[in-house]
């Protein structure tokens, strides 16, 4: 059986910058994979590539062993990658609701129908009370639960993940630690970039750690989080020497 | 409730008005207004509704009154055919004018479709075996009473403005909203926005050419300064669109009569009681008026119509 999900030897330049180098890492079917890095490493770079926002270079992604490279970010969606945006991308002057809803027509194609699935991502999502209310109104909380929903309306396999818990505070990111927990009981797979430890640690599975975009660490949180070269990247040369 | 009370006294008003007032001038003035009413809402179908700013909508117009025109000199073809061919020579059209413009997004994408438009009046101008250029198109009118015009109007305005509230009402207008909001997190949705701003544009550009091809029939004579016009056509729908109410079904249909309403009032010099330069400075009232929309009214008569309300109403009370 080919394996759920794979990034295989992916680069991308911008001009004469690397910005990911010959990254590759794979995924199995319900694992939850962190990826970790500096500001600038690659992160977000990794998952424009994935939905195709910007073209691969070279390498290749697979989804069940079929390539999905140069394949259109709409038609990417449908094959059930959903993702959301760090900086979120609120549909502003739609109410949650209907936000969702466009996210659920992705599979259906009545409003009845589009309208229950919404209802249910909502309620899931905890968002439900909110339904009426425009999405520029909600706090950022609620946008990033809303960017959650909305992927999650599209029915994903494969959930990619942009710090959704950046800018919460602590009550919401316990929320939003129990929210990813859920997503995953459900059957969906999920790809996580985050900066805050305290979630990273906690839910992956297995943590893929890049910086200057290219791979310096993989395995089990608790092994990277000792690994010399994490170390190095995240606080300096002299902590890894000690 | 009440609202269904309105629409029914609106829809008995708008079946007998040529029947109690016999004025050939007034029936005409409403005859264009209804035109308008299907110009301007497929205008907000595009503009106010996918976000797609259009500044050449005379492209679609002058293109469904062309077709009619040149099928019925060239051709003999009845020009009432010619308003189902022009609406779907019109959707040609836009299916060439969304492969070269959708490339560009935003304001980049409204002056590509002023350019278009320009471009299209000069093809019409210059292409004179095919348009007679600047001699126009000229046909026999089908009937010598304005009676069939106004209830053919009326029927195309009431059928495109009830195709776009069913459109808004399905996956289609979920799409459209979404793709104006946010372009990349509508792709990102799983939504193909080349398509669907396709498919919006596809039937904004059918019925602005079924508007052509009635206007071909109607006034009988068309020629491209007309039906080509930016200022008169393509400024016009968005005009209709921005004091109506982008972005809201009745909203094109409201702007489509204070903006014809406007228009004739001044063009009469106030119906003939001011003195007669006031015609000349219609175009600058109508840059005054969308200062004063954009300020007071930014979403138009309808969408800021409980603001309106709010305010007439303070003013009675303290008064």
């Amino acid at each position: 059986m080919p394996v759920f999900f794979e990034v295989r030897n992916l680069t991308k330049t911008f001009g004469g910058l690397k910005a990911v180098d010959n990254i590759s890492f794979q995924l199995q079917q319900g694992e939850i994979l962190g990826l970790i890095g500096p500001n600038g490493s690659g992160k977000t770079t990794t998952f424009n590539c994935i939905n195709n926002f910007y073209p691969i270079t070279s390498g290749d992604i697979l989804l069940k062993g079929k390539s999905i490279k140069g394949l259109k970010t709409y038609q990417i969606c449908k094959l059930g990658i959903g993702r959301t945006f760090q900086v979120v991308k609120p549909l502003a002057r739609m109410t949650v609701l209907d936000n969702v809803m466009a996210g659920a027509f992705c599979r259906v194609n009545t409003i009845k129908a589009a309208r229950e699935e919404a209802l249910n991502v909502l309620k899931f999502c905890n968002l439900y009370k909110d339904r009426d209310k425009l999405a520029k109104s909600l706090p950022i909380g609620g946008r990033k639960r809303l960017e959650i929903s909305r992927a999650m309306a599209t029915k994903p396999e494969l959930l990619l993940l942009d710090e959704t818990a950046a800018g919460l505070n602590p009550g919401e990111l316990d929320e939003a630690i129990g929210l990813i927990r859920k997503i995953r009981e459900s059957g969906v797979s999920i790809l996580i970039v985050e900066h805050i430890m305290k979630v990273i640690m906690t839910i992956s599975d297995r943590i893929h750690a890049i910086n200057f975009g290219g791979t310096i660490a993989e395995g089990t949180p608790k092994e990277v989080a000792a690994n010399r070269a994490v170390i190095e990247a995240y606080l300096g040369e002299e902590h890894a020497q000690g | 409730m009440q609202k269904k009370i309105v629409y029914a006294v609106l829809g008995i008003v708008f079946l007998l008005f040529p029947l109690v007032v016999a004025s050939d001038y007034y029936q005409h003035l409403v005859i264009i207004a209804l035109m308008w009413v299907v110009i301007g809402s497929a205008w907000n179908l595009l503009a106010g509704y996918t976000g797609q700013v259009s500044f050449g909508h005379a492209i679609f117009f002058g293109v469904g009154a062309y077709t009619a025109g040149i099928l019925s000199t060239k051709l003999g073809i009845s020009p009432w055919w010619g308003m189902l061919f022009g609406g779907v020579a019109s959707m040609l059209v836009g299916l060439f004018v969304g492969w070269v413009c959708f490339r560009l997004r935003g304001p980049y994408f409204a002056l590509a479709t002023l350019a278009g438009g320009e471009i299209f009046r000069l093809i019409a101008t210059n292409w004179e075996s095919l348009t007679d250029g600047m001699v126009g198109i000229l046909i026999m009118q089908t009937f010598r009473s304005k009676l069939p015009y106004y209830y053919i109007a009326l029927a195309l305005a009431v059928l495109c403005v009830y195709a776009i509230y069913r459109i808004m009402r399905s996956k289609w207008g979920y799409y459209f909203v979404s793709i104006r909001e946010n372009q990349d997190a509508a792709e990102s949705l799983g939504i193909s926005t080349l398509l669907y701003k396709n498919v919006s544009l596809l039937v904004s550009s059918f019925f602005t050419g079924m508007a052509g091809a009635f206007y071909m029939n109607y006034m009988a004579f068309i020629d491209p300064q007309v039906v080509f016009s930016m200022h008169y056509i393509s400024i016009m729908s968005i005009l209709v669109g921005i004091v109506g109410g982008v972005a809201t079904i009745m909203g094109p249909a409201v702007g489509a009569f204070i903006m014809v309403g406007l228009q004739e009032t001044f063009r009469s010099s106030f119906f003939g009681l001011a003195p007669q330069w006031v015609s000349q400075s219609h175009a600058l009232v109508f840059g005054l008026l969308v200062i004063f929309v954009i300020l007071f009214l930014a979403n138009g008569v309808v969408g800021d119509w409980d603001k309106i309300k709010r305010n007439v109403f303070r003013i009675k009370t303290s008064s």
